[in-house]
Formats: C-alpha cells, sequence, structure tokens
C-alpha cells in the first residue's frame, strides 16, 4: 500500500471527533466531502490532516454547503467509492433533502452526526433534535454514548451498510460537546485488524462499471415509486437488524468490546426502568446503582440502533417492568416526544401492564444531573406503588419558570 | 413492467439501460443496441415540445457538431452522414442549430405544427457579412 500505517497506542486519549476521525483513516475512505459545522467540525479535519499526511489515499471534496457536501457523497458512493462525512444541527437539517437520495439510491455512505440543538434560538450545545429530524429518512442510525462507542461505532456502520443484502446508508450519533470534545481513554485497534474488520469496499452497479451501464436516481412516478419504498422499508424492517447483530458479535470476538441493540442495565429484576439515548444513559446508569442501594429496582434502557426502531428487542427488555419512563432529548413541538411515541407504539399490543409516562430533558445543552434522574425514578416508583400513573404524560426536567406539564 | 412487485426489483432507484454486458456500444448502431426495456430509447421523452428542429440537407457539410452536442441523441448519423432528427427523443432545445456552422445554416427551429416541406422550400437565403 502507498499510504503510510499510523502506530497507535493500546489506549489513546481521545475525544470523539478524534475518534471518529481516526476510524474513517483506518476504514480507508476513498472520498470525503464535508462543509465544516460546529461541533462536528473536527471529524472531517481529522480526516483531511491524515489525507495531507499520506495516511490514506483518498479524496477530500470541499463544498460550498451540506446539501452539496452529501450529494457530493452520492456522486461519489456511486460511482463505486467508500464514503463518510460528517455534520450537526443546521447543517444536518440542510442536508436532509440529498438523505433521502442516498438512502433510496441504496448507497451505503455513513455520516458522523454530532447531536445538536436546532435554531432559532442559535445555539451550538447538544440536543436530539437533529437526529430526530433524520429518522424517517431511510438511514441506519445507530448512537454513540462516548468516544470508545463512536470510535467502534464507525467500523460497524461500514460493514453494516456496505453488506450487499442491506446496501443502505448508515448515521453514527454522537452528543454534541458531551462526547464530542470529552477526552476519553480509547481502545484502539491496529490499523491492520481495524481494515480486516471492515475489508475491502466492494462496489454494486457503480457508475464507472462500463461494462454494465445503469442510470442512478431515476424518475419513476406513480408507476414503480411505490415499489421502489416498500423494498427499501422491508429491507430496513427485515434484513438490517440481524446485520449489526452479527456485526455486534464479530466485533466482540475481534476486540472483547460487547454491543447490543439496545443497551439493558440492571433490568433483568427491574420494577421502575428509563428509557433514554446517548450521554444521558450513563448518567441514568449511576443514579440506578445508586437507587438499587436504596432497595429500589431501577434499570436502564439504551438504546443503540434507533433506526430501524429495535421493536422486539424493547418489547422484551420491558415487558416486566412496571413502570416506565422516556426521556427525549429534543422539543417536541405540539406531541409527546418522539421516544414516548414509539415505545407506546411498540408496546401497545403487548401484554405489558407498564405504565409509561415521557419526560423531556436536556434541551440545547441543559443537563441532566443525578438529582433529576433521582426525582425521576421516586415519581416512577409512586406511580408503581399507587398502580396508576399519577403524573402527567409529559412533564420537563430543569426547565426554569413554573412546572411544565401537560397532557 | 408496470406490474412488477416491490420484491422483484433491483435495489436502488436505479435502471439498466442495456440487458447484460454493453461492451462495444459506440461501435453498434442505436437500432442494434440491447436496449431494457425501461430505457429511455425505447420510450419517448415527452410531448413538451413547442418548437422543432427542421433539417435541410442541402447546406449541410456533415461536420457532425449537432450530433455531438445534442444532449437527447436524436440527431441521426450513420457513416458519418447526418440523415435527420429523431422526433421522439428531441425536446427541441435548439442546441443543434446553435452550432450548426453552415451559412445558411442547415438546421432552424419552427414551430411543432409547421410543416417540413414547406419550410425548406423557402429556406432563408445566405448571409452576406457587411465588412
Amino acid at each position: 500500500m502507498a499510504f503510510d500505517k499510523m502506530e497507535l497506542r493500546d489506549i489513546e486519549v481521545w475525544d470523539g471527533n478524534f475518534a471518529a476521525a481516526q476510524a474513517l483513516r483506518q476504514c480507508q475512505i476513498d472520498v470525503v466531502s464535508a462543509y465544516p459545522i460546529t461541533p462536528s467540525t473536527p471529524i472531517v479535519e481529522g480526516y483531511a490532516k491524515f489525507l495531507a499526511d499520506n495516511y490514506i489515499e483518498g479524496e477530500f471534496v470541499m463544498v460550498e454547503s451540506e446539501h452539496a457536501a452529501m450529494s457530493g457523497c452520492i456522486g461519489a458512493s456511486a460511482a463505486g467509492g467508500r464514503v463518510a462525512t460528517a455534520t450537526s444541527s443546521q447543517g444536518f437539517a440542510l442536508m436532509v433533502e440529498t438523505l433521502y437520495q442516498a438512502s433510496g439510491m441504496r448507497l451505503p455512505i455513513v455520516l458522523n452526526v454530532v447531536n445538536r440543538a436546532l435554531a432559532a434560538p442559535l445555539n451550538v450545545n447538544g440536543d436530539h433534535s437533529d437526529m430526530y429530524l433524520g429518522r424517517d429518512s431511510g438511514w441506519i442510525q445507530l448512537d454513540a454514548y462516548s468516544p470508545q462507542e463512536a470510535y467502534d461505532l464507525n467500523f460497524i456502520a461500514f460493514r453494516v451498510a456496505e453488506d450487499h443484502d442491506v446496501r443502505l446508508p448508515c448515521m453514527v450519533h454522537q452528543d454534541g460537546f458531551m462526547t464530542s470534545h470529552t477526552a476519553q481513554g480509547v481502545k484502539t485497534m491496529d490499523d491492520d485488524t481495524a481494515y480486516s474488520f471492515v475489508g475491502d469496499f466492494k462496489p454494486m452497479n457503480d457508475m464507472l462499471d462500463f461494462e454494465h451501464p445503469v442510470t442512478h436516481g431515476v424518475q419513476t412516478e406513480e408507476d414503480w415509486h411505490f415499489e421502489h419504498k416498500a423494498r427499501q422499508h422491508n429491507d430496513l424492517m427485515t434484513k438490517v437488524m440481524p446485520k449489526i447483530q452479527t456485526a455486534f458479535d464479530d466485533f466482540e470476538k475481534l476486540t472483547g468490546r460487547k454491543y447490543n441493540i439496545v443497551e439493558k442495565y440492571d433490568m433483568e429484576d427491574a420494577d421502575i426502568a428509563v428509557v433514554c439515548m446517548g450521554t444521558s444513559v450513563e448518567t441514568a446508569r449511576e443514579v440506578a446503582k445508586e437507587m438499587r442501594g436504596k432497595g429500589v429496582k431501577a434499570g436502564v434502557v439504551g438504546l443503540r440502533v434507533i433506526r430501524p426502531f429495535p421493536f422486539f428487542e424493547v418489547q422484551e427488555a420491558l415487558k416486566d417492568v412496571k413502570a416506565i419512563a422516556a426521556l427525549d432529548r429534543s422539543s417536541p413541538n405540539g406531541a409527546p416526544g418522539m421516544l414516548f411515541n414509539e415505545l407506546a407504539g411498540a408496546l401497545y399490543n403487548t401484554d405489558t401492564k407498564a405504565l409509561l409516562s415521557g419526560y423531556v430533558y436536556g434541551l440545547g445543552g441543559r443537563d441532566l444531573t443525578k438529582k433529576h434522574l433521582t426525582d425521576l425514578y421516586s415519581e416512577l416508583q409512586a406511580n408503581v406503588d399507587a398502580g396508576k400513573v399519577l403524573t402527567p404524560l409529559q412533564q420537563f426536567i430543569g426547565v426554569r419558570g413554573p412546572k411544565l406539564q401537560f397532557l | 413492467m408496470a406490474n412488477t412487485g416491490w420484491d422483484e426489483f433491483e435495489i436502488g432507484a436505479m435502471l439498466r439501460t442495456f440487458e447484460g454486458e454493453a461492451g462495444d456500444i459506440a461501435g453498434t448502431l442505436q437500432e442494434d443496441r440491447n436496449y431494457t426495456e425501461n430505457s429511455s430509447f425505447r420510450a419517448s421523452v415527452a410531448d413538451w415540445r413547442i418548437e422543432k428542429p427542421v433539417f435541410n440537407k442541402d447546406f449541410c457539410i456533415d461536420c457532425q457538431f449537432c450530433w455531438v452536442y445534442c444532449p437527447d441523441i436524436s440527431i441521426i448519423s450513420r457513416d458519418k452522414k447526418m440523415i435527420g432528427i429523431d422526433m421522439d427523443h428531441c425536446k427541441g432545445c435548439g442546441i443543434c442549430v446553435e452550432v450548426c456552422p453552415t451559412n445558411p445554416k442547415s438546421l432552424l427551429m419552427f414551430p411543432e405544427k409547421a410543416d417540413e416541406e414547406t419550410e425548406i422550400a423557402n429556406w432563408p437565403a445566405k448571409e452576406t457579412k457587411e465588412k
């Protein structure tokens, strides 16, 4: 190979952004087409630096907006290259139109999304509004809670996305600043081991195959559009989860680090459970451990895969629970939060008698403290003791002013 | 094709232009190419054309400029001789007329309903350049 290898220590101190950039380097991305946006900028900066220093054989395309960034990725991926990029918040919102093109054309692009609030008001700090915005775009969505997971999930993302049965683009989410700018010890893989996990890129129907020319992104109207979308939905619902599970299993064999589609913590005999995503999962685990010390049977369910939504895994994890809190880190704007809705949908026709309540927290980077979660677990326990939901369906945690509660 | 089920489609919003391999497409005449059923060659583009190009072979020098520049491969050319225009695929953009170097032009745009023989009979004369 013409490029240089990088010697990594077994544990490096990386933040989430640099961990993701290192993963892109080790996967030997052919093309990165990107436009910088806080807090995801260091990911593509890192890639550009590795490219300049001859650690990668690739191409960095500088564009004038995130819309063009994803368009460039789509063109490069359709032409037959391994492609990735990164974005956040407003940039992600500008990308949304092209996200549907990427998934509809079944191009295995990997997008690192560093979650950040959506304006207005303008805010660079983390919440999950942008993650929720892209949830119907047909992409696979994985969620990392720490720099280590941001590093590892990138390899899994490529492995799943590029599988010829799947061929769907994949996002890896991490929390803006909480994960992306907090340096932690990250267990690394050497370059050859990492590359062997994802393997060489095998193009399918690429535009540069002149023996078998194809037209990409065709117009179909009512004649075929429904069938194309139905096929895409079918593949997301039936094919993706087994591939993710296989990739998690293989990754555990390779590195010893175990990932699950739904991350259960103390759920074996839990009476009350918090369901959440991102960095709040780790806080919730801390609090659940403390609650156990007080004799409260508390557990935590963290979603690792957001799309396709893990219906069966969630049903299995929550089947014996008596009260559940869905924690949404997004402004719901006129409805219960997305996680509340989807949990309600997943559990409605099951035998569960669990009491479900929704909480909105941490908008625009507001902290979710252990005190908040302790109070929340106490409310759930009170619901269990009373045998009915005493609290409203939707509450806001940590917002200043009079208490907000709806429904 | 119209009744194909969702599970019979190839994945991705893509269509194959040719059945099987397409090695020597440039050396194969259009009518001999193995187009798929859903290729645009088998279906007309649309009927949005309001102007059409009319070809007058008396002035044509077979330079092939129109053939090179036509975005819809609608110029019919055989053995480097301009023959005519494929009206199933021409959308009336007029690029062929712009690039035509002869004087007078051997291609001109006329309304869609114009009669070709009448227009060719009244073809404009050679323009003289004033010095």
